[in-house]
């Protein structure tokens, strides 16, 4: 299983959590789609002999720049990859971007997937985030959604923030499981270095997040979207029955995949790379022929602790015996004894050789990680 | 050359830390071309890492220069001082080993703490002081104030005084001048039996312990069979020599000359310094007076944070006891730490540059525990006990009297800094016993008071009140008799051992809810909550909880959050690695001495 990422990195309006690499000057659109396409000629290698299974569209918002740029990408992807038949080939949407004709001409163009960022129904707290549509806006995209072709449908929510009380909370839940959605992924509001965010709760301009919201809300959704049908398929994301993300899952298992674009990570074999997070220079190193990314080769032990997080988080489950495999025999009674403990804490399940998470473990389930990591 | 006692000068250099000690030597060795330019390394004569980058001198050392004068050929020998009050004692050798000595002041700085204490041990040992300001060239030098305040102190007359500059050399011809001509040649009978002083020693790793000595009476030989006084040990004198930049082998040193003698001793603490060499076969009667054992003031416990380390921890520690005979270590173990070892310092710096020692040169990571010292208990069934630990400390039905450690302070002051230094003192049970002005604006404050209040935050808080200005110096004074209290922290209800401090009753309780705060800031959020308590005796005094961490995961991970976020998590591994796990609780290092960081 392969798949490819594309980040296009503008958008009409800067969020204040978000530290993704995006700009919100349109300028220069045109060079960086052309660079993109360039850039997959160029790693087009990496992936000669793979079927192609999943295809992102990420950002940024893909849907801020104009349609026929992410038809030339595809142009371009179809011309240089094997592509399943059943692929999976999303683009990510503001609700402020969602239109009938838009739908219409992605998916005549072969996209059959959408996920969009509506974070919350509220105009309070789409103000609080600094988004650029508003709760009507959102209603309507997904009415506009419902109706169209597109038969696999991902809702971003986000909550743990202080305009969002609880009753709110759920009832952001209530509007969104009212319409067909295939997918919901519920992040929980993190404060990034550097991020508009940071700043202004440092100064005082918005209003800081409670410790104990998150924890609160994360249960909140866990237990209401369970009761409605959804699968808790990893910490922040939930599913109907066979409507898991292809793409994501491609990350969690460690499956090849290459990022276009600035900022974008590959890895294949056990090699990451991650290109130069600038418009410009990544476009200037493109056309020189010069170095745009960086690399780094995961050893051993960043292959394993990889494995833990990414099992531990996506509820799949640690196999004990696939950890004794790539242990050495001092280290796994070290393993052995940090999961002995961590059984004594009452934050982990052990079920046919498998260990998971229970709930109270996914709420710390970074800090179980790096207990079980090799350094 | 021929020998001529009547052409030696031994002297030493009496200097505050930062005051340009180690460069006027540096260039006295040019000067009298022991060393070129060229091989001068900067500050020669620190030589350990450490030490240089502290700036001061931890063990002495000495050095020998020749120097042509009106014809006449003298032998000079540098004998270097430590520089810190942990290492008094052997101060006190070096300079009983000379005739003479430079008393260098900063004329930007004025004069010191430890250069007048200094000062008294060489004025004790009847040396002749040469007066030298130092650093005249910088633009922040007040030559006229610095005059004046060494006029105060020695009662020369102000034409004695060497202005001088190691940075650029002046004065460094007329300093050599009056070494030759003020200071007086060594006494002692050439002909009478041999009694060398040791001053110091250092171990090779390849030949076993250097004991560095100045005869007093007689002559050495190669091959002599030697007996040191205090050990009543024999050896055989395999190498002696004179100490130039190398080592320079000889077949007799003799009296008032300095030198080194090699005699396959493997252990440091059959070297003591202080002690007297003399001949087997014609034996002096007594030793050269002045010789004490050092005894360490401050102990702590050092446990390896892994307790398999604990064979590899004996090793390092025997290993530096090799060159650090006043290190002493003695097995313990701890109910929360498991085994170590009961360490005794000199003093504070000594402690620091131990456990660094430890971490940089063995590579051991370890725990320290509260520092305490030594207490003696008179028990009501006439039992006397020493206390070196915590631990150690009997239940309070059982004990008549306890008595601690008293020192003698001197502190030199901005007379503005005199209200809070007095505060200080006077909260650290201090007794003023004299103030001096030694100028208009300058102030030595003399106090008697515990050396257990030293131990706890008393330097920083000494630095911090007079904004870096003060300086301080202490001598031991006895045992006096005290109230003291066992002060026991409980994690989640289980005593820690290694936390637990000695205190004095009046401070038992603020200094326990201190801790008890610190050690909340210090410990990091665990999967439960963890109560801190502080209890003396059976009575809780203090409590606080770390809140059980509720939330930590990552929101987001996909591409490159999967990089980015294992690397964070790796390093946290690394921390963790680092702490002590007592009972179900993971606590770092630092909070071991959570008591000695109320302040920060």
């Amino acid at each position: 299983m392969s798949g490819i990422y594309v980040h296009i990195p503008f958008c009409s309006k800067a969020c204040h959590y978000c530290d993704f690499h995006f700009s919100t000057s349109l300028n220069l659109v045109e060079g960086v789609i052309s660079c993109i396409q360039i850039e997959l000629k160029k790693k087009k290698h990496l992936l000669s002999n793979k079927t192609i299974k999943s295809i992102y569209f990420g950002g940024g918002t893909p849907s801020a720049i104009h349609h026929d740029f992410i038809f030339d990408i595809l142009n371009t992807i179809k011309e240089n990859f094997n592509l399943s038949k059943n692929i999976e080939c999303t683009i990510e949407m503001n609700p402020d971007n969602v239109s009938p004709e838009l739908i219409r001409k992605y998916y005549d163009n072969g996209i059959n997937r959408v996920s969009l960022g509506v974070q919350s129904f509220r105009d309070c707290d789409l103000l609080y985030m600094n988004r650029s549509h508003d709760g009507k806006q959102a209603i309507e995209s997904l009415e506009i959604l419902s109706k169209s072709r597109i038969n696999n449908l991902n809702v971003d929510l986000i909550y743990g923030y202080p305009t969002l009380d609880d009753k709110s909370w759920i009832e952001n839940l209530k509007i969104l499981t009212g319409f067909n959605v295939h997918h919901i992924s519920c992040y929980c509001m993190t404060i990034e270095k550097k991020t508009a965010l940071e700043f202004l709760i440092k100064k005082k301009k918005l209003r800081p997040l409670e410790p104990d919201t998150g924890a609160r809300q994360f249960k909140i959704a866990r237990d209401f979207l369970t009761r409605n049908k959804f699968t808790h398929y990893e910490i922040s994301n939930y599913s109907i029955k066979n409507f898991k993300s292809v793409h994501n899952q491609n990350y969690w298992n460690h499956s090849n995949y290459i990022g276009v674009g600035p900022s974008a990570h590959s890895f294949v074999d056990n090699l990451r790379q991650w290109n130069i997070n600038n418009n410009k220079k990544y476009c200037d190193q493109i056309h020189a022929s010069k170095k745009f990314y960086q690399k780094e080769k995961l050893n051993r032990k960043n292959i394993f602790n990889e494995y833990i997080f990414m099992n531990l988080r996506s509820f799949k489950g640690l196999d004990i015996s696939h950890c004794y495999k790539q242990l050495k025999p001092n280290e796994i009674k070290d393993f052995n004894n940090e999961i002995k403990k961590l059984e004594n804490l009452n934050v982990l399940r052990k079920k046919n050789n498998l260990i998971y998470l229970n709930e109270k473990g996914m709420l710390i389930s970074d800090n179980i990680s790096s207990r079980l990591f090799l350094v | 050359m021929s020998y001529s006692q009547k052409n030696i000068r031994n002297f030493c250099i009496i200097a505050h830390i930062d005051h340009g000690k180690s460069t006027l030597a540096d260039r006295l060795l040019e000067y009298t071309k022991t060393i070129s330019e060229r091989e001068l390394q900067n500050q020669l004569l620190d030589d350990m890492d450490l030490e240089r980058e502290r700036g001061i001198t931890i063990k002495s050392h000495a050095i020998q220069m020749n120097h042509s004068f009106m014809g006449t050929t003298y032998t000079l020998n540098l004998i270097d001082t430590p520089g810190h009050v942990d290492f008094s004692y052997e101060v006190s050798r070096s300079i009983a080993a000379c005739e003479g000595a430079l008393l260098i002041v900063d004329a930007a700085q004025g004069i010191e703490a430890q250069t007048i204490s200094n000062l008294y041990l060489a004025l004790e040992n009847d040396l002749k002081i040469i007066p030298v300001m130092n650093k005249i060239d910088l633009d922040s030098a007040d030559i006229e104030s610095t005059k004046d305040q060494i006029i105060d102190l020695l009662g020369c007359d102000g034409s004695e005084i060497i202005g001088a500059s190691g940075k650029t050399g002046q004065g460094i011809e007329q300093i050599i001048d009056a070494i030759i001509n003020k200071i007086p040649y060594p006494s002692g009978d050439s002909r009478g039996h041999l009694q060398a002083l040791i001053f110091d020693s250092v171990y090779n790793p390849f030949r076993g312990i250097e004991a560095y000595f100045k005869i007093v009476s007689g002559s050495i030989k190669k091959n002599d069979k030697v007996k040191f006084f205090s050990t009543g040990r024999e050896y055989h004198a395999d190498e002696i020599g004179t100490l130039r930049l190398e080592k320079e082998p000889k077949e007799i040193i003799n009296t008032g000359d300095v030198g080194y003698i090699i005699s396959g001793i493997k252990n440091a603490q059959e070297v003591k310094v202080g002690d007297t060499i003399t001949s087997c076969e014609n034996s002096c009667k007594s030793p050269i007076s002045g010789f004490e054992e050092v005894k360490p003031m401050v102990f702590s416990g050092i446990y390896p944070v892994d307790s398999d380390d604990y064979e590899e921890l004996r090793s390092s520690l025997e290993k530096l006891q090799l060159n650090d005979a006043s290190l002493t270590f003695e097995p313990e173990s701890s109910i929360a730490l498991g085994f170590g070892f009961r360490c005794g310092f000199l003093g504070m710096l000594h402690m620091e540059i131990i456990q660094e020692r430890l971490e940089r040169e063995f590579n051991m990571s370890v725990i320290n525990t509260v520092p305490n010292v030594s207490y003696y208990a008179s028990l009501k069934n006439k039992e006397n006990i020493q206390i070196n630990n915590p631990s150690d400390f009997p239940s309070v039905d059982q004990i008549e009297k306890v008595t601690e450690p008293y020192i003698k302070a001197q502190i030199i002051t901005k007379s503005d800094f005199i209200g809070q230094v007095m505060n200080l003192c006077i909260e650290k049970r201090g007794v003023l016993t004299s103030q001096v002005y030694l100028t208009t604006n300058r102030v030595e404050l003399s106090f008697e008071m515990p050396l257990a209040e030293i131990v706890f935050d008393f330097y920083d808080k000494l630095k911090s009140i007079s904004k870096g200005y003060a300086s301080f110096d202490y001598q031991a004074d006895g045992y006096k008799s005290t109230s003291l209290v066992k002060l026991d922290i409980m994690l989640n209800g289980d005593q820690v051992d290694a936390l637990s401090s000695l205190l004095h009753k009046k401070h038992a309780f603020t200094i326990g809810k201190k801790i008890c705060i610190k050690l909340k800031e210090l410990i990091p959020k665990q999967q439960f909550d963890v109560a801190i308590q502080g209890a003396i005796g059976s009575k809780i005094i203090a409590r606080e909880t770390v809140k059980a961490v509720r939330k930590d995961v990552t929101a987001k991970c996909y591409g490159g959050d999967i990089t980015r976020k294992r690397k964070l998590l790796e390093k946290q591994k690394k921390g963790k690695k680092k702490m002590k796990q007592i009972g179900s609780v993971e606590i770092p290092q630092n909070a071991f001495l959570a008591v000695l960081k109320l302040n920060d």
